[in-house]
């Protein structure tokens, strides 16, 4: 693996730790949806880094994006949470 | 107090157990036999460009249609909770006010523009599975992001259940029974032998392949669009 290439995935290893951060401990429930959608979204350019092209358009199709809007359909149903 | 302890505990056990794994772990030099096998021999028996569409559709075929099988159970206990009958009578709230709530003209424009050009990528996807990264799921799963941009744009859209669940259930029903044509005319289940080859790298090549990944693209897509539609228009009630 060339200095780029580990630097690069260093960098998204940080990012993907920061938005879990985020979705953890994140003030809203739709900033924590999408912190965990941007998690999944590092992922999936971190599987092409690592030559995994297939998993890497599972990830992002499914993980960052089918998800993260059912997340939001289903909060939207379940509505009147106290800390909505 | 006692509590938090033990968690620490806990914590640090873990993370001297994965501190480790990673000392110990030494990148290995060699593909090791499954997969040197899947290397050398997926070409000649199978015709597929894509080794990991090869091991996935036919040397792990029984696997995929299990795959395919949870995600089918998903959908449908998705749709039995969310569709009860609504009690006669009571008025549909919600139309109304999600009229009022409109998606936005840059939403609109390019849900009009975008859907077209993602289902024309969907279905090159899962058609090239044998070709290219992708296959049937990721296939699958970006028509259905189209049908979520249609949903997004226009949230009161309703889509024909009736067709949604045909596509579903043909595709599956076709998808056994060319497993099953595996059995009777080549070595196995869900051999893609039972069609000729064909040139190596080119679209009309690897036998079923294209045909088994064309069909579980369309399945996967119907069932999270019937995931997505049922969901969303359960908001009714």
């Amino acid at each position: 693996m060339s200095t780029v290439m580990f630097v690069m995935s260093l960098l998204l290893a940080c990012a993907m730790i920061a938005s879990a951060y985020v979705a953890l401990r994140g003030q809203s429930l739709s900033m924590a949806v999408l912190a965990a959608g941007a998690v999944s979204l590092f992922a999936s350019v971190m599987f092409v880094l690592l030559a995994a092209p297939d998993v890497a358009m599972t990830e992002a199709a499914i993980g960052s994006g089918l998800t993260t809007f059912l997340f939001f359909f289903v909060m939207g149903r379940v509505k009147g949470g106290k800390d909505d | 107090m006692i509590k938090k302890f033990v968690a620490l505990l806990l914590l640090a056990g873990l993370g001297l157990m994965f501190v480790g794994l990673l000392l110990g772990f030494t990148p290995d030099q060699v593909l090791n036999t499954t997969a040197s096998y899947y290397a050398d021999h997926s070409v000649e028996d199978t015709g597929a460009a894509n080794i990991v569409t090869a091991v996935i559709v036919t040397y792990r075929g029984l696997d995929t249609l299990g795959e395919v099988t949870v995600l089918f159970l998903t959908a449908t206990i998705v749709s039995l909770i969310l569709t009860q009958p609504r009690p006669s009578g009571t008025p549909i709230i919600g139309v109304a006010e999600k009229k009022a709530l409109s998606s936005g003209e840059l939403l609109q424009t390019g849900t009009r523009l975008l859907v077209p050009l993602v289902l024309l990528f969907g279905v090159y996807v899962f058609v090239n599975g044998h070709l290219t990264p992708g296959g049937g799921f990721q296939g699958g799963a970006i028509l259905a992001s189209a049908l979520l941009l249609l949903l997004l744009s226009d949230p009161t859209k309703r889509f024909n259940h009736r067709l949604i669940s045909r596509v579903e259930s043909i595709s599956g029903i076709l998808y056994v029974v060319i497993g099953v044509l595996g059995l009777v005319l080549a070595g196995g289940f869900l051999d893609n032998r039972i069609l000729p080859l064909g040139a190596f790298g080119t679209l009309f090549s690897a036998g079923a392949i294209p045909v088994i990944y064309t069909l579980i693209g369309l399945k996967v897509g119907a069932e999270f669009s019937s995931m997505m539609v049922t969901l969303s228009e359960s908001r009714d009630r």
